[in-house]
């Protein structure tokens, strides 16, 4: 057992890898039986990533699952693994929404076998972003995530998708680039400082929190400001949004599916996982700011998400709004607020995953994005006019469903210590309703007026599986919230005990308190 | 068998008999899917009637039931008011206490007529099945919202009401105006649960609490201890957000909008859903917050003033228009204004009976006017009615009742509760002689339009056979006949409760003991200590007399309705020539709605449209301008490369050759020789290093 309980990372990690490099040994004619393989493969990573989850230990809040190995001992660069309560469901909702994707990809006949490929390497990269307890690791699997997601657009993609590629790519690489430069900086620094030059994310955290590496402020503020850019720019908050409404548009299904499952989550991961714990000064100094940067990007993300033309566009704006919230939960410092945002990280996967796939349904059917080319077919689908309500309802955050837990939280956590923050924000819950309402009415309901949409078939099997594992969570994570809440309480406890908690707090004329 | 356990069953009879109708439903026979949606209903209401008659059993102050299935949300700590640090921690709980008692009766009672009704109604609908399952979930939501032990279960219910309510008003949803009723009635909610849910959060951080019962302790012991003051801003502001969520759902002014325009779902829907259970949650919601809303009287207050004014507003526009179903539509928004009035005045009491006898005879009222609707094949306009109280007398004699209770006829259900507003708004310490004239003048108002749909649907001549002499179909007078038992049998058992409903609830000087009605809320709505309230005292006289008067303005009403509609005089088409400006103003409901998409949707539009372009002219402009920018440099850099740098370096190297042709003499191109320099090279190299260096 503590064999599997020590690599059992590194397995989940490495599997799609391993898969990755037996698809290249397959004859380019038999590509059904690749993405079949690919399928497999990509199911057991799920499987193996179970264990994760049988195994925790919901009462630690240290990592778990270690595996700790040197790798290029010369410069402190070890091959350190582990997951907390944190990354815990972020490793699960990549190997659930892969396989899902991968389902997604049924009708793909171009380059079949490169495709996959591609496919199984962006999920060991973005497996291993979750897991790496090693900055150099990090860094790696960080930018290695960008190859596979490139060339899944670039190749694979609409009209644009040189354009949308190139864009996505540079502007990632701009803000990793200082991360880079921030990590680097990083390892001298805690090198000179304590004499141990290591890229390793506790040692560095524990020689911050040890008070042996003191940071100067201005040091602390440009080592934050470069760690927050790259993971600003990824999730991506406003202003740093336009790469993502360009790559979803142009992106097939499943690259849509991971980019906005899972890939925007990188960005939030790496502000609770390095900016918070290790630059706690900054990151408190700079949280009103940001948090009005969550904020305006709440507000202006649901506006612009409402008068878009194009459904998919559509969903990247509403991707922007809801990446606002978690941004606003983990900036206001509060366990209900970052647990919040947490929960909302699975949930926009969760729902935004199956809206992209809806998408995609139609869209393999009609060749077309666009909402006016829709309009009643509820007549001619009604088993996916119904998973679509659900879906819907489940993104405007309906109580009872996954979407609802995670805006509560946070936005109790934000109004505890911001009102008016808190305020506004829970303003843009008004208008998710508006925009999705919106979209659902235009598409689904009414006449069909649009001869084309008359012939349209309802979901297949195949389009049945991919959604109904999805749908099935919308309601676990809304009915048993502690299911999923429960894990992280140990980790977050400790995190903000690194940052600095604060407490929602009773603030009225002092007359008032007891 | 300890009911009171098994609280928490009552939601999910229905939410099964959703599952078995949302998935099963298309293949079933029609019967077979009403009688599971209905015998869901009814298992429900029954064993709602044990669980209560159970807890009528025990004494007084024991009479709250606590059940906790498992808990559902837990997160973190938290300062509050109380000052400990209290853990966010939210039950999936139910609650009978004597208020949700009330609620949850009416709820399945009223609840389970209807389903039987609608498997009458909608028996020639494709979507039948469909129709029965949105029923049931909204059962669920419904006994949810009541049940639920603490805000955020109450949310759940309120949420999932107001999207079964969006459903059921779509339900028609080919066409285009059912599809726009039922976007606007869930945003326009949307709204309100902001406050809601702002107001949620505000109770959390002072009591650090959502559960109703701990919750209205911590209040009433804080008071006690003189932390809460009443009037404080916090409390006033806290009252004042859940009240926004109490107007949304309950379509009070300004968000009353909805409710107009959600009568383009089935008339059962109406009903049940916009007349009966569900745009009570907001007066639920306040009541069951009275405590806070004592310690906040500026918030009393704004509800009673704004009951009031609704209730003034929307029964003004109910007089002149003219489908059956905005009638009642806008009574129904004016009869929530006279339960929010109640409340207003602390009269929490007042304001649920009056909740519950409109239950009563408002799902009457709208069954009616289905059954009118059915019986005239879809024809809604009163101006194509008349001259039906023979044709359909069942409806015609159930309808006269519910227009007799809803006007304030003595001895019917809506005399009493009404009138106890009325006299409360008198004569409470929170009351006005304003709000008791504005509550007689509405009763006058309220008694005249319902007179003039009974009058215009059931006497006279039947108006709406010309229409129809060419069509095939034979939709004239000939065709019309009652409603099959299914939708008749409900009328009558709700003309029965809209009679007798009244004498739960018999005010002192018609009972010795009081209203046993008020006596069993007593529990819920116990004063908060330190609240002044001094009762004003009148004598039994004054409150007869006052009685008396709101009689006298109803009869008002009905005689002038009784001229105008039944002697059939020309005084309609005079009085609104006269006032021309008013009647159409009133006729199109002041323009309310107008406003409203200028003000905010065609804004909100814009602003969208806007931003787009800002985003992509702007935003992104900055990133592609960026790129650009690095295109051009690189084009030059690369200019600059070709022709300077490298220009420079072929001229160097042309200069070399020219200049070092003496050298090539020494370059012999054999390998030993330049293996030779090499070594030589490193000697020196490694000397260096070795010594050069200090």
């Amino acid at each position: 057992m503590d064999f599997i309980n020590s690599n059992i990372l590194t397995i989940v990690t490495f599997t799609p890898a391993l898969g990755a490099l037996l698809l290249l040994f397959f004859p380019r004619s038999r590509a059904k039986t690749a993405r079949n393989f690919a399928l497999i493969i990509s199911i057991l990573a799920f499987l193996f990533s179970l264990h994760l989850v049988a195994h925790f230990d919901s009462n630690a809040s240290g990592f778990q699952y270690r595996t700790d190995r040197a790798w290029i001992p010369s410069f402190g660069i070890g091959y350190q693994l582990g997951i907390d309560g944190i990354s815990l469901f972020l490793v699960l909702l990549t190997t659930l929404l892969t396989p899902l994707a991968i389902l997604a990809s049924t009708r793909i006949r171009d380059r079949v076998k490169e495709y996959f490929l591609f496919m199984l390497l962006l999920e060991t990269g973005v497996v291993g972003v979750f897991c790496s307890l090693d900055l150099f690791l990090f860094y790696v699997f960080w930018e290695v995530m960008l190859v596979p997601m490139y060339f899944l657009i670039g190749v694979w993609g609409g009209e644009r998708r040189i354009y949308a590629a190139m864009k996505f790519v540079l502007y990632t690489m701009a803000g990793s680039v200082l991360m880079l430069v921030a990590i680097i900086a990083l390892y001298f620094l805690n090198g000179k400082a304590t004499g141990a030059y290591t890229f390793s994310y506790e040692l560095i955290l524990a020689a911050i929190h040890g008070g042996k590496l003191v940071l100067e402020p201005a040091t602390e503020r440009f080592l934050f400001l470069a760690f927050f850019v790259a993971f600003a720019i990824k999730v991506p908050l406003f202003p740093f949004h336009t790469w993502l409404p360009d790559a979803h548009v142009e992106a097939p299904t499943a690259g849509s599916v991971l980019l906005a499952g899972v890939l925007l989550k990188m960005g939030t991961y790496g502000m609770l996982r390095f900016s918070l714990p290790l630059f706690p000064n900054m990151s408190h100094l700079f949280a009103p700011f940001i948090t009005l940067l969550a904020v305006v990007g709440i507000i202006y993300g649901a506006l612009v998400a409402m008068v878009q033309p194009d459904m998919k566009k559509l969903v990247a704006y509403s991707s922007v709004s809801h990446m606002g919230f978690i941004v606003l939960g983990i900036f206001s410092f509060t366990p209900q607020g970052v647990e919040g945002a947490i929960f909302q990280m699975l949930s926009h996967g969760v729902s935004t995953g199956a809206l992209f796939l809806l998408v995609g349904v139609i869209y393999e059917r009609r060749h077309t994005r666009l909402i006016e080319e829709f309009g009643g077919l509820a007549h001619r689908m009604p088993l996916y006019a119904a998973f679509f309500l659900i879906v819907t309802l489940s993104s405007i955050g309906l109580p009872g469903m996954n979407g609802f837990v995670g805006e509560f939280l946070v936005l109790l956590g934000t109004f505890g210590v911001n009102k008016p923050r808190g305020v506004v924000a829970a303003a843009g819950v008004i208008l998710s309703a508006v925009y999705m309402l919106w979209m659902f009415q235009r598409v689904i309901w009414g006449e069909i007026t649009n001869e084309k949409n008359r012939t349209l078939t309802d979901l297949v099997s195949y389009e049945k599986a991919m959604l109904i594992p999805l749908l099935f969570l919308i309601f676990w994570m809304g009915i048993y919230s502690n299911h999923f809440l429960r894990p992280m309480d140990a980790s977050v406890a400790r995190l903000l005990s690194q940052t600095g908690k604060r407490e929602i707090q009773y603030a009225v004329a002092p007359a008032l308190q007891p | 068998m300890n009911l009171l356990d098994l609280i928490w069953m009552i939601p999910l009879f229905p939410a099964v008999g959703f599952v078995i109708n949302g998935i099963f439903g298309k293949k079933l026979p029609k019967p077979a899917v009403a009688v599971i949606a209905s015998g869901a209903v009814l298992v429900s209401f029954l064993m709602a009637a044990g669980a209560v008659y159970q807890l009528s059993q025990r004494p007084v102050e024991e009479r709250s039931h606590n059940v906790a299935v498992y808990h559902w949300i837990d997160g973190g700590s938290a300062h509050t008011m109380s000052g400990d640090v209290e853990r966010f921690a939210v039950d999936w709980g139910f609650l009978l206490d004597p208020l949700s008692s009330v609620m949850v009766l009416v709820v399945t009672g009223i609840g389970f007529l209807i389903h039987v009704y609608s498997a009458g109604y909608m028996y020639e609908e494709d979507g039948f099945y469909r129709f029965f399952a949105y029923m049931n979930l909204f059962m669920f939501s419904m006994l949810t919202l009541v049940l639920g032990n603490n805000y955020v279960m109450m949310f759940v219910g309120w949420e999932g009401v107001g999207l079964c309510s969006y459903l059921l008003i779509g339900y028609y949803f080919l066409k285009r105006s059912a599809g726009d009723a039922a976007k606007k009635a869930f945003i326009v909610n949307r709204v309100g649960d902001w406050g809601f849910s702002i107001g949620i959060f505000m109770v959390f951080m002072t009591v650090g609490s959502l559960e109703f019962t701990t919750v209205a302790e911590r209040f009433h012991e804080g008071a006690a201890a003189g932390h809460f003051h009443a009037g404080d801003t916090w409390l006033v502001v806290m009252a004042l957000a859940l009240f926004v969520g109490a107007t949304g759902k309950s379509a009070q002014v300004p968000l009353y909008v909805w409710l107009p325009d959600a009568m383009e779902g089935p008339t059962p829907v109406s009903a049940l859903i916009h007349a009966a259970t569900m745009v009570t949650a907001g007066v639920y919601m306040v009541a069951r917050s009275n405590f806070i809303f004592q310690l906040a009287p500026q918030a009393m207050a704004v509800v009673a003033v704004i009951g009031a004014l609704t209730a003034l507003m929307a029964a003004t526009i109910g007089i002149v228009q003219n489908d059956i179903k905005r009638v009642l539509a806008y009574s129904t928004v004016s009869q929530l204004g006279y339960m929010f009035l109640a409340l207003g005045v602390g009269a929490f009491a007042a304001g649920v009976f009056h909740l519950m006898t409109h239950a009563f005879f408002k799902a009457l009222l709208f069954l009616c006017s289905g059954s009118v609707i059915h019986a005239l094949h879809h024809e809604q306009d009163l101006r194509n009615m008349g001259g039906l109280k023979d044709k359909i007398p069942v409806t015609f004699w159930t309808m006269t009742i519910g227009t007799l209770a809803i006007a304030g006829t003595p001895g019917l259900a809506g005399f009493f509760s009404k009138d106890e507003i009325l006299w409360q708004a008198f004569s409470s310490s929170h009351g006005h002689i304003l709000l008791w004239l504005i509550g007689a003048i509405v009763a006058g108002i309220t008694s005249f339009y319902m007179f003039r749909l009974l009058f215009m649907t059931f006497f006279g001549e039947y108006r709406g056979g010309k229409a129809h002499h060419h069509d095939d179909h034979g939709h004239g007078a000939h065709a019309i006949h009652e409603s099959p038992k299914a939708m008749t049998i409900p009328l009558m058992i709700l003309a029965a409760g809209s009679l007798l409903a009244g004498y739960v609830g018999m005010p002192k000087w018609l009972s010795s003991g009081g209203s046993s009605f008020e006596h069993w809320l007593e529990p819920v709505f116990e004063p908060v200590p330190g609240v002044a309230a001094e009762v004003a005292h009148y004598g039994e006289g004054v409150e007869i007399g006052m009685a008396a008067v709101s009689v006298a303005v109803a009869l008002i009403g009905f005689f002038i309705a009784y001229t105008t509609y039944y002697r059939k005089s020309d005084r309609a088409e005079r009085v609104s020539a006269q006032f021309k400006g008013l009647y159409t103003a009133m006729l199109n409901k002041y323009y309310i709605d107008e406003l409203y998409d200028w003000l905010f949707v065609n804004r909100a539009k814009d602003g969208g449209r806007f931003l787009w372009r800002f985003d992509s002219k702007i935003v992104d402009g900055v990133v592609n301008g960026s790129a650009a920018t690095t295109v051009q440099s690189a084009l030059g850099s690369g200019w600059w490369d070709r022709w300077i740098v490298d220009g420079l370096v072929r001229f160097t190297g042309g200069l070399i050759k020219t200049a070092s042709w003496p050298v090539r003499l020494i370059e012999t191109g054999y390998t030993q020789n330049y293996a030779l320099v090499m070594v030589l090279g490193l000697l020196v190299l490694g000397g260096y290093l070795l010594w050069g260096t200090p």
